[in-house]
């Protein structure tokens, strides 16, 4: 017998390959994003803490008009906008300053399994210093259940921090019903919003949002600029500062501030604001496009996380029997993620998959398609057809597949778990 | 990850895949892993009763690349050796001969670990008598 696992699959015209397909990992620079950065790349390099010469004042006019631009993005004003690296420093400093703050109020942290490891890492490091943190479950479909939180809301809760869309499954939280609960119970709500800002409607007073990390890279911006929204009034929010220096940010973030970045994230902001509405049909389109396709052409695949409430580019599904690394070494034309093992640093499984009650045999066989701005109908296409190709020709290759098509109840036979 | 050519070579290329008959008295079957594990694998070989030489080996494997060219390699290593020549293969060799990085020790080790199951089964059916301990136990954890 022999079998070709790669390279079948014709390439449409206008179709270039290595497809990017991972835009939850990261994004393209968008090429207006990088027009608009090039003055402060080159010529304009002032320092924006210089109050006393042009050079300064033109680096610090830049700034503040990138603070409006993210600012308008999410329905805050301006003065709400706190710069950083990036949002792993966002969720640090807003976890960590909001505790250390209100550290007298309470010492009660709550969030939920499925958050990023920025934040899950953060709440780990707090309960070595004398913090309590709450790790709500998640429901089958990825979601929280709202009255979890309810129950988990004691008198000495602070902080609720609770992402918006998750990074491997783009489900959607409830945020706007989590962010009423906390406003009523009088407990403060930080949220990661990386995923969600840009893509979907995210707006701090409608949702009652006290604090929320945002990123560049994610949405066609530069990598290495963030920002945290961190709310002035109904409450004023208070944040102890991690970083000490000179004091820029207003005291909650010193360190020069990276003025070429920030420009980036401001015109990013402000495109996304502009297309938001037409993109997220488009890629919506695209991704119910890709899903069908897949669905049509193979058996035993399931979607992870809910549906309904979902990003409009995100697709991660299980393609049960067949491992996701050897998948993706098939497709190597096509960059995605798996949840297998073999991709992860660690060699566990992922455990946002596994936070949904699938087995590990499932998340070894799952793969996050993350459809973006510059992601072609014809490159979906392409792509689905890829994987359907390999999935067949990897299933023709696995025990487990052949043993399913015979009858064979897998789940009964007792494996050698190695 | 960067995988070795002659990893990705048995994985465009995977020998010897397939199904021998399960029922005969010719065939021993081994078949190891865990879905959970993220690799199964299933190694038959089919050994002449008058030579003792396994003459058909065929395999299919759930798991990573490497785990599929460590069982692809494997197929291809028995066949022509007799029963006992084939027990001499070690994970070792296959790790050197595929380029396995230390993260994929663990599909060589279940590699010889199928061909050590496929060869204990042959044994079992066909009541051939171990002269050495290590062999039986391996029937025996099976």
């Amino acid at each position: 017998m022999s079998t070709t696992v790669n390279g079948t699959i014709s390439v449409p015209a206008g179709v270039h390959l290595p497809i990017y397909m991972d835009n939850h990992a990261t994004t393209p620079l968008d090429p207006r994003v990088l027009e608009a950065m090039m003055p402060y790349l080159t010529t304009v390099f002032g320092n924006a803490a210089s109050r006393n010469h042009s050079f300064g004042w033109e680096a610090e006019a830049a700034v503040e008009k990138a603070r409006e631009q993210v600012a308008k993005l999410i329905g805050a004003t301006a003065k709400e906008i706190i710069f950083t690296s990036g949002a792993t420093e966002s969720n640090n400093l807003a976890i960590k300053g909001i505790a250390e703050m209100y550290r007298e109020r309470g010492n009660h942290i709550i969030t939920q399994v499925t958050e990023h490891k920025a934040t899950l890492d953060t709440c780990k490091r707090l309960e070595k210093s004398g913090y309590r943190v709450t790790y709500l479950p998640v429901k089958a479909d990825g979601l929280i259940d709202i009255e979890d939180l309810k129950r988990a809301i004691d008198d000495k809760a602070i902080l609720v921090t609770i992402m918006i869309a998750n990074n491997e499954i783009g489900v959607v939280q409830p945020v706007a019903e989590i962010g009423k609960l906390c406003h009523e119970k009088g407990v403060l709500f930080h949220t990661d919003g990386v995923q969600a800002v840009g893509k979907i409607p995210v707006d701090v007073n409608g949702m009652n949002i006290d604090a929320m990390s945002l990123s560049g890279h994610k949405i066609y911006g530069p990598k290495g600029v963030g920002a945290l929204y961190v709310r002035r009034r109904n409450p004023r929010v208070q944040i102890s500062e991690q970083i000490n220096g000179g004091g820029h940010e207003r005291g909650m973030r010193s360190g020069t501030l990276n003025v070429p970045g920030i420009v980036g994230l401001g015109k990013a902001c402000e495109i996304a604001r502009e297309d938001m509405a037409t993109e997220a049909k488009r890629l919506g389109a695209l991704r119910d496009k890709l899903q069908s396709k897949l669905e049509s052409g193979l058996d035993y695949i399931h979607v992870n996380g809910s549906m309904e409430h979902r990003l409009p580019g995100n697709l991660n599904m299980s393609f049960v029997y067949v491992e996701g690394e050897s998948l993706l070494m098939g497709i190597n034309d096509v960059a995605v993620s798996s949840g297998s093992a073999c991709t992860s640093a660690t060699l566990e499984p992922s455990y946002v998959l596994k936070a949904l009650g699938l087995g590990d045999d499932v998340a070894h066989s799952s793969i996050r398609f993350g459809l973006g701005r510059f992601n072609s109908e014809a490159e979906v296409d392409y792509v689905a057809d890829k994987v359907i190709d390999v999935v067949q020709k990897l299933r023709e290759l696995s025990p487990l597949y052949e043993m399913v098509k015979e009858g064979i109840d897998i789940s009964k036979i007792e494996w050698q778990v190695h | 990850m960067a995988y070795s050519d002659k990893v990705i070579d048995h994985y465009n290329n995977p020998r010897n895949v397939g199904q021998l008959d399960k029922s005969s008295y010719e065939v021993g079957t081994g078949l190891v892993g865990a879905p959970e594990c993220g690799d199964v694998m299933r190694l038959q070989i089919r050994v002449n009763p008058e030579t003792q030489v396994i003459e058909e080996a065929k395999f299919k494997t759930f798991g990573c690349g490497s785990a599929i060219a460590s069982s692809s390699l494997a197929t291809e290593w028995v066949k022509g050796k007799t029963v006992d020549q084939a027990m001499e293969i070690k994970n070792t060799d296959i790790v050197k001969e595929l380029s396995l990085p230390p993260v994929k020790i663990h599909c060589s080790v279940l590699a010889e670990d199928a061909i050590r199951a496929a060869i204990g089964d042959w044994k079992k059916k066909n009541g051939v008598e171990e002269k050495t301990g290590a062999a039986v136990s391996v029937v025996a954890a099976d």
